[in-house]
């Protein structure tokens, strides 16, 4: 099995970590794990994304031409990506950020209100987990499980007290992402 | 952290943490991206309290070289990191290096030139790190790093071979490997050396006139033309020695190829990808990765010149390793190069049109 996912979006909606989480899970389940940032001058508002592949062999190029999966968080992402998803593969984009929804019938489309749920359970910073619970929930790339012990390994001791927060919003990605 | 944890780190990480295990004296180095958190991870693990590493940020890249030069001229391990337009700055310290055989480590993250360029991933360093970047004839001892492990494991190698033949070393990577984050299993540490072992290994190092011995002297500076003939023809012959033993490269999927690409660091990565596209077309390519770029794989590469059609170079600048691949294959098949300029990164689909236009 191997997993290629882009994960796009603006600088500061938390893509880079999210990518961070879901490889530092994989590592702890023994898999190969590549974590790839296109990193520029952006700083918070403009465009982040990073390239992270989850594999059960060894990868070869952390640069790749055409994804499994895109996890597309803003307008200029979806146009960047969108036709990079591979035939029968997929793509994932909030509702908030995207005014025009991805259209290619090729491809398995899922919708995913992160940023509402975000702010209507008060947990604008844990954004990114809810959409990282939407691609676990449809994708299982990795368990929730990895996930949790991830987050214990890469947060500083004293934002553990929040990994209960994450959870919840993993779980919440869960419930809310819905094929379109 | 245990010695043999599996990791997940950033290639500039994994730089600074081998450091540190492998019994480094000291670092000089000046920020640039994308090679800071090398400085970074050092500040921030303070090896200074543990190992006793010194770690300093020098006011420039002129300035980190020197450093380097004076510690390097007392026997210890040292080393500074930078990227393109700062290892322009170090060139003169480098060659006086060469010319004063001080063994040391320099490493090079890659960006985007010429000038100050971009900030994002390139190989166009190629020529300044394998041809003599400064003046005179010399050779830096050049290793090209593909993963993140490779990033971990070079650092020893690169000291390993440093003292060795008292020569500089370098470890030319790229922004892409610097920034990328792989699985890594850090090496185990090793104590640095003490007074007593260094004044053994280095009986040229500048330790302090123990039992009388006559002064050591480290300079490049020789104004007589006959005794610098000398030193240049005992240089020169430490260099055909590096290019009869220490020749590295790894093959993948050659056995049954038809054509080859030759590519280092990431774009080796990428030509592995291109590689599995191509085979399923019915292509059959593979690789040759030279891991040393100096010396050069010259003979591996003139032996494959006689099983395949052509070779193509991949290189994420504008063709320069092609130039050593011609003088090895001396005309006997086509070798084209493919590359993208300016900080893009070929991508792996770009590389399969490539060979298929070339050949």
């Amino acid at each position: 099995m191997t997993e290629e996912i882009i994960i796009a979006g603006f600088g500061g909606q938390g893509v880079l970590s999210m990518g961070k989480i879901l490889a530092y899970a994989g590592l702890m389940e023994g898999k190969e794990v590549t974590w790839m940032p296109a990193y520029g001058p952006e700083q918070r508002g403009g465009t982040a994304n990073v390239t992270v592949i989850v594999s059960d062999d060894p990868v070869s190029s952390p640069i790749l031409s055409s994804y499994d999966t895109a996890i597309v968080l803003n307008q200029p992402s979806l146009e960047k990506f969108e036709p990079k998803v591979k035939p029968g593969g997929t793509i994932i984009y909030d509702g908030y950020g995207i005014s025009e929804p991805p259209t290619r019938p090729d491809i398995n489309i899922y919708r995913i209100d992160a940023m509402d749920a975000a702010a209507e359970m008060n947990l604008i910073k844990t954004f990114n987990m809810i959409v990282l619970g939407g691609l676990l929930k449809i994708h299982p790339v990795v368990k929730i499980e990895s996930v949790l012990a991830a987050l214990r390994k890469t947060l500083p001791e004293r934002h553990h007290h929040l990994i209960p927060k994450n959870e919840e919003a993993i779980r919440k990605g869960m419930e809310i992402i819905k094929k379109l | 952290m245990a010695d043999q944890e599996i990791t997940l780190m950033k290639g500039n990480e994994a730089i600074a943490h081998a450091a540190i295990r492998c019994g480094c004296d000291g670092y000089f180095g000046y920020p640039i991206t994308p090679q800071s958190e090398v400085l970074e991870t050092l500040a921030a693990e303070k090896p200074w309290e543990t190992t006793g590493m010194v770690v300093l940020q020098a006011e420039s890249e002129v300035s980190s070289i020197n450093m380097v030069y004076g510690g390097a001229s007392t026997g210890k391990r040292v080393m500074t990191s930078s990227s393109s337009p700062g290892v322009s700055l170090m060139q003169e310290g480098i060659s006086y290096m060469a010319g004063a055989e001080l063994p040391a480590l320099i490493v090079d993250v890659m960006r985007g030139g010429p000038g100050l360029g971009t900030i994002q991933p390139s190989q166009s360093d190629y020529f300044q790190a394998c041809k003599g970047g400064g003046h005179g004839d010399y050779h830096l001892i050049v290793l090209a790093p593909a993963s993140v492990q490779e990033m971990a494991d070079f650092v020893d190698l690169a000291f390993t071979l440093a003292f060795r033949y008292r020569n500089p070393a370098m470890i030319l990577a790229d922004g892409a490997i610097g920034q990328m984050m792989e699985k890594v299993v850090l090496p185990p540490f090793k104590p640095r050396r003490t007074e007593e072992e260094i004044i053994k290994e280095c009986p040229w190092a500048t330790t302090g006139r123990v039992g009388g011995r006559k002064p050591n002297i480290i300079t490049s500076l020789e104004l007589r033309s006959e005794e610098m003939e000398v030193i240049n023809l005992r240089i020169q012959a430490k260099y055909r020695e590096i290019e009869e033993k220490e020749v590295r490269f790894e093959e993948f999927m050659l056995d049954d190829a038809d054509y080859a690409i030759v590519a280092f660091g990431s774009a080796a990565r990428i030509a592995k990808k291109s590689i599995e596209i191509a085979r399923s077309q019915g292509i059959k390519v593979g690789l040759l990765r030279p891991i040393t770029l100096w010396p050069f794989p010259t003979k591996e590469v003139q032996k494959l010149a006689g099983q395949v059609k052509g070779i193509l170079s991949l290189e994420i600048n504008a063709g320069q390793m092609v130039e050593d691949i011609r003088l090895a294959v001396e005309g006997r098949v086509p070798v084209r190069h493919f590359g993208r300029l300016g900080g893009i990164i070929p991508d792996p689909d770009e590389v399969v049109e490539a060979l298929k236009r070339s050949f």
